[in-house]
């Protein structure tokens, strides 16, 4: 009796099991598809959801071949190691500069020069820093030095991890040494800045989530394109956006991972690919995802969009990424320095 | 008299039950039902139209398929251990013993992290697998490899103490009367340890299918391909998909009801027959 309740025990397992198997390993492949891995940060993954089957269309038309994705979204920091470690991308559209050249140094998988090979360094589209606030704006929220005030809640995702952090901290260092002329002054802005955020995410979305679906914090840093995203999709009439009084110029970089792209017989299509950011049917998909356009013209288009905001570039104020992922991020950098000493 | 185990007053045993469920109710109950309600917030239409979709569908033939693999390999791992354990005596038993725990004493993070810096591309074998173009970090073999390592003492734990308590006479008798060490292991072993040995296989199963943070790290998280089922409710979260997120979420939590089943009709069984036995 109980070793047939057994038998019939294990038979049942089996037979639930049994076609599994057989259903997972005839994985449907089209013979003909070229396959595209996209290894992307967080908030870009309605871009992409738009832009890629346009470009498959596109494609399918030029060349008569299907072309599928295989997309992968996380912090940029995270994603840019994951290459790093083997995650074979044929293209990476990361969100700051540095992150590519990681890719480029430690991993020697594109040449260190990859920024030249696209138009307007490698970045068809732009972003900015700006604040979501809840409705009505209650904290009465205008300016960066709102955000130092006692009693009021900033949301920020780790600098560590994400790339969005990063261009946070960078618009906030830009605002204080603006506002106290010397870096003593923006050291000590940003301290002040950090000792009013409650809990650190390791990516931008994460840190939306945390603002918008868990009602943590009085004002979120944010991507332009997420603040946009937050307030006219997910939580209409919840939220709004206040545009600080200076920013930062955020240029997130796309760029063919070439010897991935070489080993997968990729390189003609994913270069394609990324040149097709640039036409004006990508610009547009770009700009109604709240991405600043590079185009002038579908610029001019959606200008009403975006509010005009004073800008600082990495170049600039901080002499490029290297140097500023160098001294602000890297272990023992500044923002450890300020982040522990809390 | 009736029977009483312990001498409490009335008051202290109501308090102790009203505890017991209060937690049960609260941590529980309550997270199951928010689960499932929110899942049909909109209605059963959208609940299906969640799973249908490719990707949902490629996350669950994924995560069955990760389950389907790694808990034969720990069946076949947990009786030899636990055989080689409860039955010979050898230098390092109790090292073995120790290192069985190992990945229930490990944050799976670091269990993930292992792989990557045995496999990945700047890993110990990175460069002999890109050789020969052998993916496993970012690759089903990857997500396989961090299940059954996680997965590893379920079974091995289930069966040395009920191995132990059983001893070897049954084997040696039927060594003695002529039979040889298949045979043995057929008709006496496996039938005195066959209820427990399928405990350990459900509670290795709940647990493959159920990983999130050793398969995150080693999943690269491409979707359609290697996104489990845990992977994809957190993706679906981050997108504000929620009815999608705890429609995938209750497609879990009821695979971990029917393994919470079987398991109890299991020690129902499994009490019944040691009851008859003794």
């Amino acid at each position: 009796m109980n070793r047939r309740a057994f038998a019939s025990a294990t038979l049942a397992f089996g037979l639930v099991l049994g076609p599994v198997l057989a259903g997972c390993s005839g994985k449907s492949a089209n013979p003909n598809a070229i396959e595209l891995t996209n290894v992307s940060y967080d908030p870009t993954r309605e871009l992409y959801q738009a832009i890629n089957p346009a470009f498959a269309a596109y494609w399918k038309q030029k060349t008569g071949k299907d072309v599928t994705f295989r997309m992968s979204h996380g912090g940029s920091g995270k994603q840019s190691r994951a290459i790093i470690d083997g995650l074979e991308a044929d293209v990476a559209t990361l969100a700051l500069a540095y992150d590519i050249d990681a890719i480029a140094q430690k991993g020697k998988l594109l040449p260190a020069d990859w920024q030249k090979a696209l138009p307007d360094n490698s970045a068809p589209y732009t972003s900015t820093i700006v604040f979501l606030v809840r409705q009505g704006n209650p904290k009465g929220i205008k300016d960066w030095a709102d955000l130092v005030k006692p009693g009021v809640q900033v949301i920020t995702p780790n600098p560590k991890t994400s790339g969005g952090a990063r261009w946070n901290f960078l618009a906030a260092w830009a605002y204080g040494k603006k506002a106290g002329g010397s870096d003593a002054a923006a050291e000590a802005y940003v301290r002040k800045l950090f000792a009013n955020v409650p809990v650190l995410d390791s990516g931008a979305r994460g840190a939306t989530t945390t603002f918008v679906e868990r009602g943590i914090g009085d004002v979120l840093i944010s991507w332009e394109n997420e603040a946009f995203l937050a307030e006219k999709e997910l939580g209409k009439g919840k939220f709004q956006i206040v545009a600080p009084s200076i920013s930062i110029l955020a240029e997130p970089p796309v760029a063919v991972v070439s010897a991935n792209a070489k080993k997968h017989g990729t390189t003609e299509v994913a270069d394609a690919y990324l040149r097709y950011l640039y036409t004006p049917e990508a610009q547009t998909a770009i700009a109604h995802n709240f991405y600043r356009p590079r185009d002038p013209k579908v610029a001019e288009q959606f200008k009403s969009q975006f509010p005009d905001i004073p800008m600082v570039t990495v170049d600039k104020e901080f002499g490029g990424w290297g140097k500023a992922q160098k001294t602000f991020f890297d272990d023992g950098g500044v923002f450890d320095r300020i982040y522990t000493k809390k | 008299m009736k029977l009483r185990a312990t001498t409490e007053g009335r008051l202290t045993q109501f308090a102790l039950i009203a505890i017991a469920l209060a937690f049960l109710g609260f941590f529980l109950l309550l997270p199951l039902v928010a689960v499932f309600s929110e899942a049909l917030k909109q209605g059963a239409g959208a609940f299906i139209a969640a799973i249908e979709t490719p990707d949902a569908w490629a996350a669950i033939k994924l995560t069955l398929m990760i389950a389907a693999i790694s808990v034969p390999l720990n069946v076949v791992f947990g009786i030899a251990a636990s055989w080689a354990i409860t039955k010979f005596s050898f230098p390092g038993k109790s090292l073995l013993i120790t290192l069985i725990d190992l990945p229930f004493s490990v944050s799976p993070v670091v269990s993930g992290l292992i792989f990557v810096l045995l496999f990945g591309a700047n890993g110990l074998f990175g460069a002999w697998l890109q050789a020969h173009d052998l993916k496993i970090i970012f690759a089903v073999p990857g997500i396989v490899l961090a299940t059954v390592f996680i997965t590893f003492p379920f079974v091995a734990r289930e069966l040395i103490p009920l191995m132990m308590e059983q001893g070897k006479d049954d084997e040696e008798a039927a060594l003695s009367l002529g039979a040889n060490g298949w045979q043995t292991f057929w008709h006496v072993t496996l039938p005195n340890i066959r209820w427990g040995l399928l405990y350990g296989v459900l509670l290795c199963n709940a647990r493959a299918m159920g990983e999130f943070g050793a398969v995150s790290v080693v999943s690269g998280h491409i979707r359609g391909e290697t996104n489990t089922m845990p992977l994809h409710v957190e993706i679906l979260y981050n997108e504000y998909d929620f009815v999608g997120a705890f429609a995938v979420a209750s497609l879990l939590a009821c695979l971990a009801l029917v393994t919470l089943v079987a398991k109890s009709v299991l020690e129902w069984r499994f009490d019944l027959h040691s009851g008859a036995s003794h």
